[in-house]
């Protein structure tokens, strides 16, 4: 691979990862919210930003970090996206300990909120599978189907939880960090062909 | 051939009214009802903080919060009747005592109460509103807002008699 081609992707992901980030910085409502509140909807949109990298680590698109030494920082995004999504969910608890209450037993008002729960649950056993990997001794291609259903039910739930919320993240850059975490996942599922019997 | 008492004719006839009588039957108790009481919203006594003073308006100015109040069955227009509201607002959040206000009815069972602007908190613009005095069922509302730019929201009551 070319340097400038190697230099094009990182640039490329930097600014998928930025500019989300920064449109959220500039939005209008952090002026009537306090830190916690502001913490909880960035973690939210840092945890969006490595539902990207994610795939990108696993299938070894990004150069430098082609498998396996992309699995294992896929490892170490896995702990920190989890912490993310702690994060986020603690200090919405925090900010409204009812609204978080009734997200969590799934009788929010707000249906966006269930979507976030069910990809909470998913973000936490897809980790889960990945932590007791060993301990569980599962077939390979039973825990490669596990953690990529997994994986792609917290991708998919949180594309939908993101795009329901009127919240901190700019529109035009909500829809395309979920549009590119979207095809990152299937292309990824794809070309490693997740489905197949090997021996 | 002459027709027998019964004919096709009759049998029509007979059937629609049986049909009208079993309709006319599902019908009449909804319109001795009236006009149904309104169900409390998921949600909406959440951050709620009873007893919040009757005031002219909650802080700054710029948002109407309107609504009406009106009886279950005849749909009266309920004059002074207190309604409670609180919203996250540009001055406060739902949890916040300063958020809080409550104003009456007037003659025509109507609320107009002038608060600061609301804001999108929890994914969505949103107030809410209580009706919590007794002498009515207590009815907690969570009305949304069609966009977060609008000036007003507005929501109605109709309240079951305890």
């Amino acid at each position: 691979m070319s340097r400038a081609r190697m230099a094009l992707i990182w640039a490329g992901l930097a600014a998928a990862i930025a500019v989300p980030l920064a449109a959220a910085a500039t939005s209008p409502l952090l002026a009537w919210r306090d830190p916690i509140y502001i913490a909880a909807g960035f973690a939210g949109v840092v945890a969006m930003t490595l539902l990207l990298v994610q795939p990108l680590l696993v299938g070894g698109y990004l150069p430098g970090l082609t498998a396996p030494r992309g699995r294992r920082v896929h490892r170490g995004i896995g702990v920190v996206l989890v912490t993310a999504v702690a994060v986020h969910v603690a200090a919405l608890w925090v900010t409204s300990p009812p609204d978080a209450i009734d997200a969590l037993l799934f009788v929010s008002p707000t249906p966006f909120s269930d979507w976030g729960v069910i990809a909470m649950w998913a973000v936490l056993a897809a980790a889960m599978l990945a932590a007791f990997r060993r301990r569980l001794r599962l077939p390979p291609r039973a825990w490669r189907l596990g953690h990529t259903a997994l994986a792609a039910v917290t991708v998919a739930c949180s594309v939908v939880h993101a795009m329901l919320v009127e919240g901190t993240m700019e529109t035009v850059s909500k829809a395309a960090l979920c549009a590119l975490v979207v095809l990152a996942t299937v292309k990824v599922g794809a070309d490693l062909r997740v489905w197949a019997i090997r021996r | 051939m002459s027709a027998g008492p019964f004919t096709r004719r009759t049998l029509l006839a007979a059937g629609s009214a049986m049909a009208a009588t079993w309709a006319s039957g599902l019908l009449v108790p909804a319109w001795a009802q009236g006009v149904p009481p309104t169900p409390s919203m998921r949600g909406g006594s959440n951050n709620y903080l009873p007893g919040a003073p009757v005031v002219q308006r909650i802080g700054g100015v710029g948002f109407w919060m309107t609504g009406t109040v009106r009886r279950a069955g005849d749909g009266a227009p309920l004059a002074g009747q207190r309604i409670q509201i609180w919203a996250h607002t540009t001055e406060g959040y739902e949890r916040d005592p300063h958020s809080h206000g409550a104003t009456l009815t007037d003659s025509n069972g109507e609320f107009r109460l002038d608060m600061p602007q609301i804001v999108p908190t929890f994914g969505q613009p949103h107030g809410h509103l209580a009706y919590d005095s007794g002498e009515f069922e207590t009815v907690f509302l969570r009305p949304v807002m069609a966009s977060a730019k609008d000036t007003s929201l507005h929501a109605d009551f109709v309240l079951k008699p305890v």
